[in-house]
């Protein structure tokens, strides 16, 4: 006779391996079976110090609050004073980041266009040229001056109301764009002088200059082209804001857009999005100390993206130094990515509404991120442009609702000191208080 | 004829007045004296004159040119003709980086040789040079054809698209896709008009074609030492 198995004596309870993890592991045996890396759409999905660290003080007996709704609060912002003769005066200081037609559909950026228009701002071209619907529905529209050059030429770029000079971008410092093949349609291959239907992988840098001194006869160029009328923007990625704002200035940017790893883009590598670059949060202030220590902070215009979703973001990012933010995937999102309606569509797809990120693939049940006709179709531009025109209009609301809890009679005097930080992180990114404190990691005067 | 002196009447006064003619102005010849390299010559120009420079330019010589003619007598700095959609270009002597970088039209002659990255990016644009062209040259160019008379230095043509490359002479090494291609009676009466245009004297049988592999344009991971 044996004794029967104990099935109730102590054991080691399955431990799932940190390191390798399930998602690392499916990770690993998705790259084995198919010998590609993984490319996908949007911003960085890790967990990063946000602006969700930070918290405003609000008022006290030493600070008194404006009256909601009865006393003004100003938001109107004008980028570009520097050296254009004619800057952007902007309702909101919400713009609509630079998003390329052929990523996206035409119908969404005619909707992102009228829901600018609507709302004040401004909106921008991406990597593929400017389109009719873009231009006609927007009442300002940046004009993109990308490595690729596509569809570039000085028709536009007289016809924009400034240009950017993209050097980098957040999700991806460093790298170019990438338009997979089955989103080169017969009108996306025209407009970029491309073969229908080839993975397109754009320059990572421009063609035809290299390096700060370049880029300032790069900028001469394109004021001499347009008048000097337009304002020249100068977008990098959050990289080293420091130094490329300081940079930047040197060159002779009227405004500088700086990207955190949160900012999205139309499809690049996974690798590059989550391991290059760095959180919005830790870039900020860095460029406004290049601002300030070359007194240029509000001579040149700051326009900060990168993980902005509503009015505290603005308010905050605004507080740190500012002028201007600018939405990618919010805007997506207003005009209907990601919506749980087409639930259905994303469980066939693999995936599910808040997590469907293969735009490349042009597949976009919302019909947004897609040159495919029949999505295409299920996206109303008109709708849309009115969602999205709601969407920043309750983002400014709430922005201006926390400046006058701050006593702020314009959204562009919120301050660092209306901030603390609820983390050690937060506070040595974006050089606030810890809470409860008067410290931060790294304050000049302190042994940290 | 229009004359401009650079030196003292400035570039902002000159590329206004070039920028004040239309397709139905009566001053169609202009003559530039003193550029002394300055950077932004003739640049953005949309009617149909032309623009002699009397010496050697900086950056971005006639830069999104359309419909003009701007004639360099003498040698040109980076980015000469970039971009340009239209029009004619001619440089005499040697032409540096970035010649016709992304250039969607005309015609840029160079009558030296041209540096590295000649014709990069190139969406349309024709480009003739006299002499050899540097390193890298046509880098992911997309259409348009370059002709070289001499030789073309390291990685011609790396990641090229559907642009028709025409060296006479050497190619010190081939770019990542970039192969030699027959020539077609088609190339040779592109080599034929365009030699002529361009003043080059030599016969369109002495090339030889160099154009796209088409491997890389769809990924594929047994590629991937090309990449």
């Amino acid at each position: 006779m044996t004794d029967k198995p104990d099935n109730t004596a102590p054991r080691t309870v399955p431990i799932q391996s940190a390191t390798f993890s399930n998602p690392v592991n499916a990770e690993i045996r998705r790259a084995a079976a198919t010998g590609i890396y993984d490319i996908r759409g949007g911003g960085s999905k890790r967990k990063v110090p946000h602006f969700d660290d930070l918290l405003f003080l609000g008022a006290s007996i030493s600070r008194y609050p404006l009256e909601g709704y009865r006393e003004k609060c100003e938001t109107k912002v004008t980028l570009g004073t520097r050296f254009a003769s004619k800057p952007i005066e902007l309702d909101i200081p919400i713009t609509i980041a630079g998003m390329s037609f052929g990523s996206l559909s035409g119908a969404a950026k005619e909707a992102l266009g009228r829901g600018a228009t609507m709302a004040g701002t401004s909106t921008t071209t991406g990597d593929g040229g400017m389109t009719e619907e873009e231009r006609g529905h927007s009442n300002k529209l940046i004009y993109q001056y990308l490595p690729s050059r596509y569809g570039m030429n000085p028709d536009d770029l007289r016809r924009c109301d400034a240009i950017e000079i993209v050097v980098g971008q957040g999700a991806k410092p460093g790298g170019g764009g990438m338009l997979l093949g089955q989103k080169i349609s017969d009108r996306v291959a025209e407009m970029r002088n491309l073969p229908k239907g080839i993975d397109q992988r754009s320059a990572c840098r421009h063609p035809d200059w290299t390096g700060p001194d370049d880029l300032e006869i790069k900028i001469l160029e394109l004021r001499e082209i347009t008048n000097w009328e337009k304002p020249i923007y100068i977008k990098i990625g959050g990289a080293r804001p420091y130094f490329d704002t300081m940079l930047a200035i040197k060159a002779g940017a009227d405004v500088i857009v700086l990207d955190g790893m949160q900012g999205g883009t139309a499809a690049t590598q996974d690798v590059f999005i989550e391991h290059v670059g760095q959180p919005i949060l830790a870039c900020i202030r860095q460029s406004v100390e290049a601002l300030q220590e070359l007194d240029m902070h509000r001579e040149v215009q700051l326009v900060v993206s990168g993980g902005i979703r509503g009015g505290a973001d603005v308010a905050k990012a605004l507080a740190l130094g500012a002028d201007a933010v600018a939405i990618g995937t919010g805007a997506l999102v207003a005009l209907g990515d990601n919506d749980p309606r087409w639930e259905d569509e994303y469980q066939k797809l693999g995936t599910t509404a808040g997590a469907y990120d293969d735009w490349h693939e042009g597949n976009d049940p919302a019909g947004i991120t897609t040159q495919t006709p029949e999505l295409i179709k299920r996206f109303d531009p008109v709708a849309g442009g009115r969602r999205l025109s709601n969407y920043l209009k309750v983002m400014t609301l709430e922005a201006q609702t926390i400046a006058r809890a701050c006593g702020k009679n314009h959204i562009h005097n919120l301050e660092p000191e209306d901030l603390v930080a609820l983390t050690m992180e937060a506070a040595a990114m974006a050089r606030i208080p810890l809470s409860g404190t008067d410290w931060w990691p790294g304050k000049p005067g302190t042994s940290f | 004829m229009q004359s401009f002196d650079l030196e003292t009447e400035g570039l902002r006064k000159l590329n206004s007045s070039l920028h004040a003619q239309n397709n139905d102005t009566n001053q169609t010849a202009w003559e530039i004296i003193n550029p002394k390299g300055s950077h932004a010559i003739a640049v953005g120009l949309d009617a149909p004159i032309e623009v002699t420079v009397l010496g050697s330019t900086g950056y971005y010589c006639g830069g999104m040119n359309k419909q003009a003619t701007v004639h360099v007598k003498g040698s040109a700095g980076p980015g000469v003709a970039e971009n340009m959609m239209s029009g004619k270009v001619v440089i005499d002597g040697d032409a540096s980086q970035y010649a016709g970088a992304t250039a969607h039209g005309g015609l840029l002659v160079i009558k030296g040789n041209a540096s590295s990255r000649c014709g990069i990016s190139m969406k349309g644009v024709d480009i003739v040079v006299h002499g050899n062209i540097g390193h890298m040259s046509a880098f992911m160019a997309q259409s348009g054809n370059l002709v070289v008379l001499g030789d073309a230095g390291d990685a011609l043509g790396d990641s090229l698209y559907e642009a028709n490359l025409f060296v006479r002479g050497t190619v010190k090494s081939l770019g990542a896709d970039c192969i030699k291609k027959d020539m077609r009676p088609e190339h040779l009466e592109i080599l034929t008009r365009l030699l002529a245009e361009a003043e080059a004297d030599a016969k369109p049988e002495e090339f030889t074609r160099y154009g796209s592999a088409r491997e890389l344009y769809n990924f594929d991971i047994d590629n991937a030492s090309a990449y």
